[in-house]
């Protein structure tokens, strides 16, 4: 009987710690208890069960039950195994009334037998009961687990679903981002465009205006100087002392140099209003297969030698870089000449204007001006690259380039009307973009995209 | 040989401009100009002075009558004996031109006028 107790209490404990989480920790103490229960009935067997060996059994037992309450990680058996306990005391009530009082005993000895009978039913009771429970708390327990691990994967699902959302969320936040950008520099582009047309219309208004007061005043100040000669020749015919007549010829001579700087400076004047009228006028031109490279080198060409006429000095490397496939393109060509003209023009002003202030100030270095032209077809669009190596501009120079009148040059040297048309032509005439980019002291770049059908 | 020209222009001062353009010709005689400042006047003067006059410079653009609706007045009011007409204007452009010479201009010339051109032009006739 004590070792049917003891080996199902060591086997109901074992059970119950498997399922928490000292199990490991425990798994050889309960392989050695085994050993030393079989072996202990083993002993008993071989020993012809000497009635002394109840002791040590009933001691085991209580060892085991201490051991129990005093170790933490046993606390949910504690009741269960102290159902033991009055198994134990009976046994050794009755051993001891055996041994001591046999007399006794064996006048009793039925009671004895039917009380530990009873203790040991009760142990067992107990012991059902609290499987049952353990059981039930098992069962609850793995629900519990099964549910945790259902409510751990919703987790895990839900916060995948969260990230892929607020990837997606962060993806068109940076999409829409990106497009108020882009609707921002187009908005930019617009007014510019805006204010350039008002501008245009602006222009070729007060062109009109000016031009026939100015035709009067250049055609006055040209008949004025005939006026003058022939006064002079008439002088010639009179009888007026000598010395008076070349006084008289000397004021002749002084009204009509001034009426020469007259036509002169309204010449000047015309050709501003010129070109602010061939500025603001509707291209009737025709657009039509052009080689452009040809027609980019050519334009190179007659700027360079336009400002070598009138400075000898000057000098620029010309650097070529044509795009041999572009073949015929649709464009204006004379529209498209007068831009290249105007870059071209420009880029060569601002190398000389490099080198001029590099030796006024001592520092050239090693400075050697260049002006580049590249041309790529690509995407059904031309790209068309004019740079150069020069002054570059400051941003506020570059934010009003392409504004009519607006000019660096010295007084007589520039309309200010160049850029400013070459972006009509462009924007307008073709359809394209005439952007720029520059690093005042170093370079210039013009960007013109076209596109071609 | 008096030739008579008459100038249609609303800007006033091309009366003392042409006079002192064409002086030793008005002086020669060779030369006869007249004024008009405006496309009626111009018509009136016509026809006060009928078959005097065998040329007319007339400006295109102009308040009121323009030149193109002068010229078509002339063609439709002369059309036997029609003097020659020569446009001036400020718009150079070919579709002034075309109109000018469909309408029976004899000759078309742009701001700023070159006299010399038009001297010779004028003494060709």
């Amino acid at each position: 009987m004590h070792f049917i107790v003891a080996f199902f209490l060591i086997q109901y404990a074992h059970s119950v710690i498997q399922h928490t989480d000292h199990a490991s920790k425990w798994d050889n103490f309960f392989k050695y208890a085994r050993i030393i229960v079989f072996s202990l009935v083993a002993t008993y067997y071989i020993a012809e069960s000497p009635d002394w060996f109840g002791w040590i059994w009933n001691l085991g037992l209580l060892g085991l039950v201490r051991f129990f309450n005093q170790n933490d990680d046993f606390k949910s058996i504690r009741s269960t195994a102290q159902s033991v306990l009055p198994f134990v005391g009976i046994s050794m009530v009755s051993d001891f009334f055996e041994q001591v009082f046999p007399k006794f005993y064996n006048s009793y000895d039925q009671f004895f037998q039917i009380a530990l009978s009873f203790a040991f039913i009760f142990c067992f009771v107990i012991w059902f009961y609290a499987r049952k429970q353990q059981k039930v708390l098992t069962q609850e327990r793995e629900e519990r687990l099964r549910e945790e691990q259902i409510a751990k994967e919703t987790k895990l699902s839900l916060e995948y679903l969260v990230a892929e959302r607020t990837q997606e969320l962060t993806q068109q936040k940076e999409e829409l981002q990106k497009t108020i950008e882009e609707l921002r520099a187009t908005q930019n582009q617009l007014i510019q465009s805006e204010k350039m047309a008002s501008l245009g219309e602006l222009t070729a208004g007060i062109a009109h205006e000016i031009q026939n007061p100015l035709n009067f005043v250049n055609n006055f100040s040209e008949v004025s100087v005939e006026l003058c000669q022939e006064l002079e020749e008439e002088i010639d015919k009179t009888n007026i002392d000598d010395n008076d007549k070349e006084y008289i010829k000397g004021i002749i001579g002084d009204l009509s140099q001034n009426q020469q700087k007259i036509t002169h400076h309204g010449k000047r004047a015309d050709s501003i209003v010129k070109g602010m009228l061939q500025h603001s006028r509707a291209s009737s031109g025709e657009k039509e297969p052009v080689d452009v490279n040809a027609l980019a080198d050519e334009y190179m060409r007659l700027a360079y030698h336009g400002l070598r006429a009138k400075d000898k000095e000057f000098n620029a490397a010309l650097v070529t870089d044509f795009d041999g496939t572009i073949g015929m393109v649709n464009v204006l060509p004379q529209d498209l000449g007068r831009v290249f003209l105007n870059l071209f023009t420009n880029a060569f002003y601002a190398v000389a204007e490099k080198k001029r202030k590099g030796i006024e100030s001592g520092q050239l270095g090693d400075y050697k001006p260049e002006v580049k032209i590249s041309t790529k077809k690509f995407d059904n669009k031309l790209y068309i690259r004019v740079s150069d190596n020069g002054t570059g501009m400051p941003e506020h120079v570059k934010a009003k380039i392409f504004q009519p009148f607006f000019t660096t040059k010295p007084t007589g040297q520039g309309t200010g009307l160049g850029l400013s048309m070459s972006y009509d032509i462009i924007t307008n005439g073709h359809g394209g973009v005439l952007e720029v980019d520059t690093v005042e002291g170093e370079k210039t770049e013009f960007r013109i995209t076209i596109p071609i059908a | 040989m008096n030739m008579k020209i008459l100038v249609v222009d609303d800007e006033e001062d091309v009366k003392s401009l042409f006079e002192q353009k064409f002086r030793r010709e008005i002086r020669g005689g060779q030369f006869e100009f007249s004024f008009a400042f405006s496309g009626e006047e111009a018509l009136e003067f016509m026809q006060n002075h009928p078959s005097e006059v065998v040329m007319i410079l007339s400006d295109i653009n102009m308040p009121g009558m323009s030149g193109i609706e002068l010229l078509k007045k002339i063609r439709a009011d002369h059309p036997s004996a029609p003097p020659q007409v020569m446009m001036i204007t400020a718009y150079g452009d070919a579709a002034n031109h075309d109109q000018a010479m469909q309408l029976g201009a004899d000759d078309f010339l742009t701001k700023p006028v070159n006299f010399n051109e038009l001297k010779e032009k004028l003494l060709l006739l």
